[in-house]
């Protein structure tokens, strides 16, 4: 297969669905993306699934921030990462994905980099 | 090969040894056989009078030894000791050989030899058994028809007579103390502080006479008459003995082993008899002839013997045994050390005698005034912590600065690493200062190292000193935020009438927060609700951002992403059709049941999208919030009482739905869980929870402080006795100042610990009112219950809430796919998970 990689820009929901400074999880292909409004109105997305149990429920966590940075606490077992570069801040081997946001008249929309299991979006799917 | 140690006693200083020998013999070199006289497990009789407060055998039980290289015997006295054959004899005619035999038997009481001494009615104050006798005695005496008070004569108005004066009181009884001396405690203090205290012991009702004794006992008309040596006579119900004690040293003498002039076996610096298998300890060893009648140097004699069996060369002499002592009898602070009656040559006493506030205060200094030697504190002792470990060392200030009203307050920094901070458990400041750097950094980790504190407790607040001191006292602010702790954010949301976490974080903190601070002020504002009219629903506004997701999604977060859901069912109590309708629920959803520790059914692998449709249905069945989710009140677990038990002397069941019911749904520091047992059988496990209810014959007891968990403890007793209405308003101070003062994540029990005067303090504040508070601690739990709602009702019955109830935001009923299950045992429980590979999306096929 292709290695090739492409970006797309999918719309996820309304921003006024993203309650300030809390997360929900939107569900982009096979992958799960939580995206959180910190109280400055700016919208990040990382990956949903939390690296130490497994679950996907990061979106679930609480928002705050460390030293500055935007952050989500795991509600499993507490670890915190960045909302910015995905690091855990507790543990610096791990790190969860990131994703590019925009907001387009008031739609969020997210940049995954994948293509392979969205057919029309990808010139070359089912070929 | 494995030596065999005989015990022969077993009360404080014996099960001090045994410890001792057990913790440091890892090489297991022994096996011990203790031989107790007493029919009861090892107690803490420096805390007897407790018993006739409300105590019970099992509260001052000490731990048992469990281990299997020590035989406990009780009920076995021994009658002989062979030397020559290395074997005691017991009183069934037992042979008991030994390779090492330590004397442990304590001492006996005192009694005079007046005439009428054996008469019924006369009793002497020494164990458990005596105070049963005591209070038996005392409860016919009160039964008896006919006018008058009932009164006791206390001989002996030392230590053991004055608290003796004080059970006399306890249990209905006028005392009346006869002291052969001309003051009271003549052993601890001096004549002013004698004068004093007697004022202040007069002050309880309890008459005093000095300077005179006992002459003889005579029954008169089912009565006794005491005697005096003046020529009085008292009428009295009891007579009881409290005047002294003597060494237990029967045995030895039998066995030819030496004796001091004043009674107790002479032993060397080892604590070793002639006998070089023979050792004795505590109140029945005479170290360079003289017994000790405290508990502290038995301990550090037990201490010594137990480095001695395990080849080590500790020794001790009597020049440093600490017969220090403190204690509140009667309300009265009296605390006595080192050289109180100044008997070193030159020495020089500095008093303060203040009659009018009741304080009087004595230190004993060196001829040239540069050296504490001791002193007498009465009326108020608080300084006596800083002051007792001083002793020997050069005063840090002028002695008057010392002990004057707005003198200088000494602080650990003034203690030289040589002085014992703990004087019961012989800990120097040294010791402590290399266990907190070792590590041990709060009171209770100090504790468990050294051992200061365990005793009498008097230490404790020069322990929280010298951490501070050290530096390790870690900081009381929340997280990076707030530099305030949880109860001085309370006060703070209390006082400033502050609604919202935004307003809070930029009047009082930095920042936007973080999940350490934010579940906290969520917590602080629900608890504040009721009262201040802002309260409403834990996910109303702002407030559901600061939830953890256990409250934000009012259901227990699994590992695998899912909730469990538990509906409440008050006591453990529920119909048949309540029963049905969770079952249907957890057939219809497909979710795994368990019976929980508190008495209700705990449905598993519910999503979070399904949430509401199950509750839909539970709360249509007549179910609400269990809280299992919360910190709050959980659960109030019960046996089934009276209504059913053959044995049950109250209605458990009824008291406990009563209480879960008015406590549900109260935000606290930390989970709360509470049990009511219908008798003293306690089935209910009441004494492992947060608060826990046993009934008696005529009420109820309460205990607090409980739990089980990471480290298990026993709630203490609180009250005994009281009617359900006192109960109650008790339980309602006890949870609100809970709620109010206890650190984050802090439960009971170490809120109480934590607490200066601990369980003490606690009780003059809910019990006494000494801070005042009660009406508003009651006024604040009445709010509670008058505005408690159910919370999943709130959820269903609002649209804006139930949309957040979704697995996706773009796909809000598609079930999140790493969500799977397996069967076991006929029930869904998770699919094992594949290790995730961090970093790398999954690629779809």
């Amino acid at each position: 297969m292709t290695a090739a990689v492409l970006t797309v820009w999918t719309a996820v929901c309304r921003v006024d669905q993203l309650e300030p400074e809390r997360g929900v999880a939107a569900l982009l292909g096979g992958r799960q993306v939580a995206l959180f409004r910190t109280h400055d109105g700016t919208v990040h997305a990382i990956g949903n699934i939390d690296p130490f149990s497994g679950a996907a429920v990061l979106s679930r966590g609480i928002v705050g921030d460390r030293g500055g940075v935007p952050t989500v606490a795991s509600p499993v077992y507490k670890q915190v990462f960045s909302l910015v570069d995905g690091r855990c801040l507790d543990d610096d081997t791990v790190r969860v994905d990131v994703y590019d946001v925009r907001l387009r008249h008031g739609t969020v929309e997210v940049a995954v980099e994948d293509t392979v299991d969205r057919p029309g979006t990808a010139p070359w799917a089912g070929r | 090969m494995t030596r065999e140690l005989v015990v022969v006693g077993h009360g404080m200083v014996g099960h001090r040894l045994v410890s001792a020998l057990r913790d440091r013999d890892t090489a297991g070199t022994w096996h011990v056989t203790v031989l107790g006289e007493e029919d009861r497990p090892a107690y803490d009789r420096v805390a007897l009078s407790s018993y006739v407060d409300g105590r019970t055998e099992d509260d001052l039980a000490l731990d048992d030894h469990d281990d299997p290289r020590v035989d406990v015997r009780r009920g076995t006295p021994v009658v002989a000791i062979d030397r020559e054959a290395r074997q005691v004899r017991t009183g069934s005619g037992e042979l008991i050989g030994y390779d090492a035999l330590v004397l442990a038997t304590g001492s006996v009481p005192f009694v005079p030899p007046v005439p009428g001494r054996d008469l019924p009615g006369c009793f002497v104050y020494r164990t458990l058994d005596d105070l049963d006798a005591i209070t038996a005695a005392a409860e016919a005496a009160m039964e008896r028809p006919g006018p008058g008070r009932r009164s006791a004569v206390v001989v002996g108005g030392g230590l053991l007579g004055l608290e003796a004066a004080r059970a006399m009181r306890l249990l209905g009884l006028s005392p009346q103390v006869v002291e052969i001396a001309p003051r009271l405690m003549p052993v601890q203090v001096d004549e002013g502080g004698g004068a004093l205290l007697r004022t202040l012991v007069e002050r309880q009702d309890i008459a005093v006479r000095c300077g005179v004794s006992v002459a003889g006992i005579v029954a008169d008309r089912g009565r006794l008459v005491a005697q005096l040596s003046d020529g009085i006579e008292l009428d009295a119900d009891l007579v009881v003995f409290s005047a002294g004690i003597r060494a237990a040293d029967g045995l030895a003498r039998a066995a030819g082993l030496g004796v001091g002039e004043r009674g107790g076996v002479l032993v060397d610096d080892r604590c070793r008899t002639a006998d070089e298998h023979v050792w004795a300890v505590g109140e029945c060893a005479a170290l360079e002839g003289r017994t000790y009648g405290l508990v502290a140097p038995g301990y550090a004699m037990a201490e010594v013997v137990a480095d001695r069996l395990l080849g080590g060369d500790a020794r001790m002499s009597s020049a440093e045994l600490d017969m220090s002592t403190q204690l509140k009898l009667l309300g009265v602070d009296v605390a006595s050390f080192g050289d109180a009656h100044a008997t070193t040559e030159g020495a020089l006493p500095v008093v303060i005698n203040d009659p009018v506030a009741g304080t009087y205060a004595k230190l004993v200094v060196s001829d040239d005034a540069s050296t504490l030697l001791g002193g007498v504190l009465v009326g108020d002792a608080s300084r006596y912590a800083a002051l007792r470990p001083l002793v020997g060392s050069a005063l840090p200030a002028d002695p008057v600065a010392l002990i004057a009203p707005d003198g200088v307050e000494l602080g650990a920094d003034a203690l030289p690493d040589s002085a014992q901070v703990c004087s019961c458990n012989a800990v120097t400041k040294g010791a402590l200062r290399e266990a907190i750097a070792e590590g041990a950094h709060d009171v209770p980790a100090l504790k468990a190292c050294t051992r200061a504190g365990t005793s009498c407790g008097s230490c404790v607040p020069l322990l929280k000193t010298i951490l501070v001191q050290e530096g390790v006292e870690v900081s009381t602010a929340l997280c990076e935020h707030f530099a305030f702790s949880r109860a001085e954010l309370f006060e703070i949301v209390a006082g400033a009438g502050i609604a919202t976490f935004s307003e809070l974080i930029e009047t009082h903190g930095t920042g936007r927060g973080c999940d350490v601070c934010k579940p906290v002020v969520a917590s602080i504002l629900a608890s504040l609700g009721g009262i201040k009219g802002t309260g409403g629903h834990i996910l109303a506004g702002e407030q559901a951002s600061l939830q953890d997701t256990n409250d934000r999604f009012l259901a227990n977060m699994q590992r695998d992403g899912t909730y469990s859901v538990v509906p409440r069912v008050p006591g453990g109590e529920i119909t048949p059709d309540g029963l049905i309708a969770i079952g249907e629920v957890a057939r219809d959803f497909g979710l795994y049941t368990k019976i929980t520790g508190g008495q209700r059914i705990d449905l598993f692998g519910a999503r979070v999208e399904q949430l509401p449709a199950i509750w839909r249905r539970l709360v249509d069945a007549g179910f609400e919030s269990g809280h299992a989710y919360g910190k709050a009140l959980r659960t109030v677990k019960s046996c089934v009482g009276s209504t059913w038990c053959r044995y049950g002397q109250q209605d458990s069941v009824g008291l406990a739905v009563a209480l879960e019911l008015r406590y549900r749904g109260l935000r606290s520091p930390h989970k709360i869980k509470s049990g009511v047992s219908g008798c003293a059988r306690e089935c209910a496990e009441a004494r492992s929870k947060d608060f826990g209810i046993i009934a008696t014959e005529t009420g109820w007891n309460l205990y607090v402080g409980g739990n089980g968990g990471f480290t298990p403890r026993h709630a203490d007793l609180l009250v005994s006795d009281v009617d359900t209405d006192t109960l109650v308003r008790l339980v309602d101070r006890f949870l609100m100042f809970y709620v109010r003062t206890a650190d984050r994540l802090q439960r009971t029990a170490s809120w109480i610990e934590a607490m200066d005067g601990g369980l003490d303090h606690l009780r003059a504040v809910i019990v006494d009112d000494s801070l005042g508070i009660c009406a508003d601690l009651e006024a604040a739990m009445a709010a509670h219950v008058a505005s408690y709602a159910d919370e999943w009702a709130g959820v269903l019955a609002d649209e804006d809430k139930l949309a957040r109830f979704v697995s996706f935001v773009n796909a809000p009923d598609t079930p999140d796919p790493t969500i799977s299950f397996v069967t076991e045992r006929g029930q869904p429980v998770p699919a094992p998970r594949t290790p995730v590979l961090i970093g790398i999306p999954e690629v779809g096929s």
